[in-house]
């Protein structure tokens, strides 16, 4: 039986599930006491996550990614025998509120076995905290600031995107090799961007990395154009954006506009799919680090990935955030098939070090769960941008090395992370 | 003479009677953390409108007072002691005092001036919290914290369980408001309304308007920030967001839809607003045009907001 | 693309080969030019504001939006009119869209209390947003400016490229416009006249509803250039407006409210100051505006031209 997911009017999904959602949905709101019922059968993953806002984009192709899990793990049968339901829910891209109250009814009203969530970093750790406090398995897809699997780690949070050391490794040392030790710095200041500059700063320094400057902008930041000249008069080998979302779009556009990029080499950190298509084609360019690529000729299961990706976004290729849901979403299947139950601290205990299949990391050397951080391991794939693809409109990069993280992943103690497991 | 007051005295009742209720039947439509939200934002609705509404003064700056509550009782539980009142009164008193003092310098301004001036002491605001992320958490928030037991002496009651944790909310809003309300009643407030109706005419009569604003401003946004603690323990999280001026807009929206010249409108506001953004953004992701329908829909067809299509007979 | 290895040795006279940083003259000049420019962008969009603001005292909190459909507009028509058909087009058709909005809605709210504007602009605001999410998508989209625009002028002083010269030709063209029909035109000095006294002119025989109605779709005009100019230099999503609305307010709020010339004055102000603090303390380049803001007001209540006894 297909009772995938719960779904949401507006979100391209296709008539019949929607009709059955839609009924679904109905009985839900009608008789909340139908769904206590059902609770005992179904089991349900929750994802609270942005759909509006700033990070809407983010958002959604996660969720796409995760739909596609779970009608993959319903055709198999299931998580321990039983349906899969996929309830979602719009934290939205403001205060932590909205994503702490959805995370809350998720846990509380709807009884989910399982949390997935956000691509705010500042929402993760809201949402992180109300798991740990609930004892429910959390993945975090997307939601960036090392301190997730660093600082703040918790048992039950595991987190799929890379942290900012591991990104920075990846890519210092191909900026060192091929362009010069001259780095200058454009920082966005917060969090992520504090670390992604103090990690490049330690990756590039043992290979003779110079900083020649460094400036924080400010997040939101429209004109680029006073960090960019500055940029220009310490003359250095490469120009570093650490942006994100709308920032990497506006800066990369006007860097370009400006014709940096025919003097010096630009690249960064982290780099998405998202961001290289709402960039005009001349403005795709740079040496980056992807988390995840679709266009992986010669590795298994990838190309059937796409092509079912495909069919359900009308023709566009997965980003890494597709991917991110879709890994999400199959690891707490996995966790609960390996710990033959859906008790979070069994399921916690059966992700340490735990390999995901080749057909759910779709990577060349796989991915793993680092014990005692809960953070996957993957490839980082390292590349540069490019106008667009020789087969397909949607290839933007090209891949020239893929870095293995656990050569990037340095030790445990450095993450900082402490876990506490419940007694 | 009975019959004036049982109006009078009705919705108060009405309202009562459902917040007390209202873990009983919340779950047939939402979830009781839901409920408490309604009553926290409403109480920051109703505390907005106190200026508002009352003395006839318009504030978009209100987040800044609400996120210094909730950082106030974010920063004493990971910092201070971990005492859950001691939060609340330590973030009350943060948000007061700020009003006190940054009230002499824009009591001058009247209209959308004094609005604009203070969104920009929210944002200023807004911008230390993002900035000072040694301290704060910035863009990240604050974390690894979360409200602790009361001990009452004789009980430990656990606040980790939301039913508790929303009678908390209840007594707490009840203080609030049965304060303000008094306050409202006294000849302070009686002087407030006069202010509201006619300022000249009120300093005429001899009432010192630039005391009595500044008065009523920090009531206000002392009660915004006794909101703000609560909304902080409520989430064991806070970050930036919350004082940032579309944050303020929240408010106004609440207390403009529920009805400005009553005093539980604001409430039905934050409820209307609270229920609704929850209830569509799980059924669509086209939640943002069905809000803006429904206010459009208010302003259109209920310009004195749902309670003041009931309020025209009652005293304000 | 670039190729590994080569490089053009840089322009302008500031950098050694150490790569020594800029000279802080230059860079001051250079922001001070700068801030004009992007004070001159802030400016379009908070002129229109200020029309709707003076004449109706409608506060309209969904200009961001109609800043955003302008620009999606001006995306969906470059295919069939090129760049500069779409930059002719686009506002029009922005203004349009006012023109019936003003029509079905905005007119219910003249004569109550501003906050009703505002409720209900605020409304209108998710409504344009999400219409945009609905019909362009959540993914930003790549908007192509013609490449001979974005090319720079120069490498140093006027660290500049044909875009924002373009831009800040067109918003001075348009403001000029403006004033020039305020000033000259009948429409323009019923606009004026009904800014001081709206009851005197409509006793005066004029049709104070298409009067507001024309000045409501002057103003849309002016968000809608502004989205269509914006979009060149940032990245075209749903929300990119919403971060520009704040600087309109504060833009007319230094000038003064009920003045053009002071809104003028306020948005180029704000450009130049945010601009000079991102030499100095970037993090700030946001917040200086509202501390410019609350600065003007302690200092002269009724903004830098504003005049006395307005709202």
């Amino acid at each position: 039986m297909d009772r995938t997911t719960r779904s949401l009017a507006g979100f391209g999904v296709d008539r019949r599930t929607l009709l059955k959602s839609a009924a679904i949905g109905v009985a839900g709101v009608a008789s909340p006491f139908v769904q206590t019922a059902r609770a005992a059968e179904t089991v349900r993953i929750g994802l609270d996550d942005t759909f509006t806002g700033t990070y809407a984009a983010l958002g959604k192709n996660e969720m796409i990614g995760a739909q596609l899990a779970v009608e993959q793990i319903n055709a198999k049968g299931g998580i321990l025998g039983r349906p899969v339901e996929l309830l979602i829910e719009d934290s939205t891209s403001g205060d932590a509120g909205a994503a702490v109250q959805k995370a809350t009814k998720l846990i509380e009203r709807d009884h989910v076995n399982f949390l997935l969530g956000n691509v705010n970093s500042a929402l993760a750790q809201a949402m992180a905290q109300v798991a740990n406090s609930h004892g429910v398995l959390h993945v975090v897809p997307g939601g960036h600031t090392d301190a997730i699997t660093g600082d703040n780690c918790h048992w039950n949070v595991f987190r799929v995107c890379n942290t900012t050391a591991m990104e920075t490794a990846a890519v210092a040392s191909v900026l060192i090799k091929n362009f010069g030790k001259k780095f200058y710095y454009l920082i966005p200041d917060y969090a992520f961007g504090h670390t992604l500059h103090s990690g490049m700063e330690r990756a590039a320094k043992p290979l003779g990395g110079i900083s020649v400057g460094a400036d924080l902008v400010p997040l939101g930041t429209t004109d680029f154009s006073s960090y960019l000249i500055k940029a220009q008069a310490a003359n250095p080998d490469v120009i570093i954006f650490f942006f994100a979302g709308d920032d990497m779009i506006n800066a990369l556009k006007q860097a370009v506009q400006f014709g940096l990029n025919r003097k010096f080499h630009l690249a960064g950190a982290q780099q998405e799919l998202e961001a290289l298509l709402g960039l005009p084609p001349e403005a795709r360019v740079g040496t980056w680090v992807f988390e995840w690529y679709w266009n992986q000729p010669g590795v298994p299961h990838v190309e059937e990935f796409v092509a079912k990706i495909r069919q359900k976004t009308g023709g566009h290729v997965p980003t890494a955030r597709t991917w991110f849901g879709y890994a999400s979403t199959w690891t707490c299947a996995l966790a609960a098939e390996t710990a033959k139950s859906l008790d979070a601290v069994k399921m916690a205990r059966a992700l340490q070090d735990f390999h995901l299949p080749p057909e759910v990391a779709l990577m060349p050397n796989g991915a793993f769960y680092r014990a005692g951080q809960n953070q996957l391991i993957p490839d980082l794939f390292v590349g540069n941008a490019r106008e667009k693809g020789p087969k397909d409109p949607e290839d933007l990069f090209e891949v020239t090395e893929v870095v293995k993280g656990s050569s990037v992943a340095g030790t445990l103690e450095e993450t900082g992370c402490k876990m506490n497991w419940p007694a | 003479m009975r019959n004036e007051s049982l109006t009078r005295h009705a919705p108060t009742v009405i309202v009562w009677l459902a917040l007390l209720s209202l873990p009983e039947w919340i779950n047939l439509v939402a979830y009781t953390d839901l409920g408490s939200q309604v009553v926290i934002l409403g109480l920051g609705a109703i505390a907005l409108n106190f200026l508002l509404g009352f003395t006839g003064v318009l504030s978009f700056g209100h987040a800044a007072y609400f996120g210094i509550g909730a950082y106030g009782a974010g920063l004493t539980l990971r910092y201070l002691a971990p005492s859950t009142g001691l939060a609340i009164a330590i973030g009350a008193l943060a948000g007061m005092v700020a009003a006190m003092v940054i009230g002499p310098l824009i009591i001058r301004l009247r209209g959308v001036y004094f609005a604009m001036v203070t969104i920009a002491f929210g944002q200023i605001f807004y911008f230390i919290a993002f900035r000072w992320h040694s301290v704060t958490g910035g863009d990240d928030g604050l974390t690894n914290w979360s409200r602790q037991p009361i001990d009452l002496g004789f009980a430990t009651v656990d606040l980790k369980n939301p039913i508790n944790f929303y009678y908390l909310t209840l007594i707490v809003f009840a203080l609030c408001t049965g304060a303000m309300a008094w306050l409202l009643n006294s000849p302070f407030g009686r002087s407030l309304l006069a202010i509201r109706e006619n300022e000249r005419r009120a300093q005429f009569l001899g009432i010192p308007i630039n005391l009595h604003i500044w008065l009523s401003w920090s009531i206000s946004c002392g009660f915004a920030a006794v909101a703000g603690a609560m909304y902080a323990l409520l989430n064991n999280f806070v970050d930036p967001r919350a004082l940032h001026w579309t944050q303020s807009g929240t408010f106004v929206i609440m207390a403009v839809l529920g009805g400005m010249r009553s005093f539980w409108g604001p409430l039905i506001g934050s409820a209307i607003y609270v229920v609704l953004q929850d209830y569509l953004s799980s059924r669509t992701t086209n939640w943002m045009s069905l809000i803006g329908l429904v206010f459009i829909l208010v302003v259109l067809f209920f310009p004195r907001g749902i309670l003041g299509m009931f309020g025209r007979r009652a005293s304000s | 693309m670039r190729h590994k290895g080569e490089r053009e040795s840089p322009q302008g006279p500031s950098t050694a080969v150490s790569g020594a940083p800029a000279d802080m003259n230059q860079l001051i000049l250079f922001n001070l030019f700068n801030g004009l420019i992007v004070g001159a962008f802030y400016a379009l969009m908070a002129l229109g504001l200020s029309l709707i603001m003076n004449l109706t005292g409608v506060i309209n909190f969904a200009h961001g939006g109609f800043l955003a459909i302008g620009a999606y507009l001006a995306y969906s028509l470059i295919p069939y009119v090129g760049f500069w058909g779409a930059l002719i087009i686009a506002p029009l058709l922005t203004a349009a869209i006012g023109l019936v909005v003003e029509r079905l809605l905005i007119r219910r709210v003249y004569g109550l209390d501003p906050l009703y504007s505002l409720l209900l602009t605020f409304g209108l605001a998710f409504i344009l947003e999400d219409a945009t999410r609905l019909i362009w998508g959540a993914q930003a989209v790549a908007y192509q400016v013609p490449s001979a625009l974005t090319t720079p002028l120069s490498y140093d002083y006027f660290f500049l490229t044909g875009y924002r010269l373009l831009m800040v030709a067109i918003a001075a063209v348009v403001v000029i416009a403006l004033f020039v029909i305020l000033k000259y035109t009948r429409l323009g000095m019923r606009i004026r006249a009904g800014t001081t006294d709206l009851e005197t002119v409509s006793a005066l025989g004029v049709n104070t509803s298409i009067l507001r109605n024309l000045n409501f779709g002057l103003g849309i005009y002016l968000a809608g250039l502004a989205g269509v100019l914006a979009a060149g230099q940032l990245g075209l999503q749903p929300t990119i407006g919403s971060s520009l609305i704040m600087p309109s307010f504060v833009s007319i709020i230094i000038g003064g409210l009920g003045s053009l010339p002071g809104t003028l004055l306020g948005g180029l102000l704000i450009g130049v100051a945010s601009s000079l603090t991102s030499v100095f303390y970037p993090s700030a380049t946001e917040a200086v505006m509202y501390v410019l803001m609350a600065s003007v007001l302690l200092v002269r209540p009724r903004g830098l031209l504003g005049e006395e006894g307005r709202f």
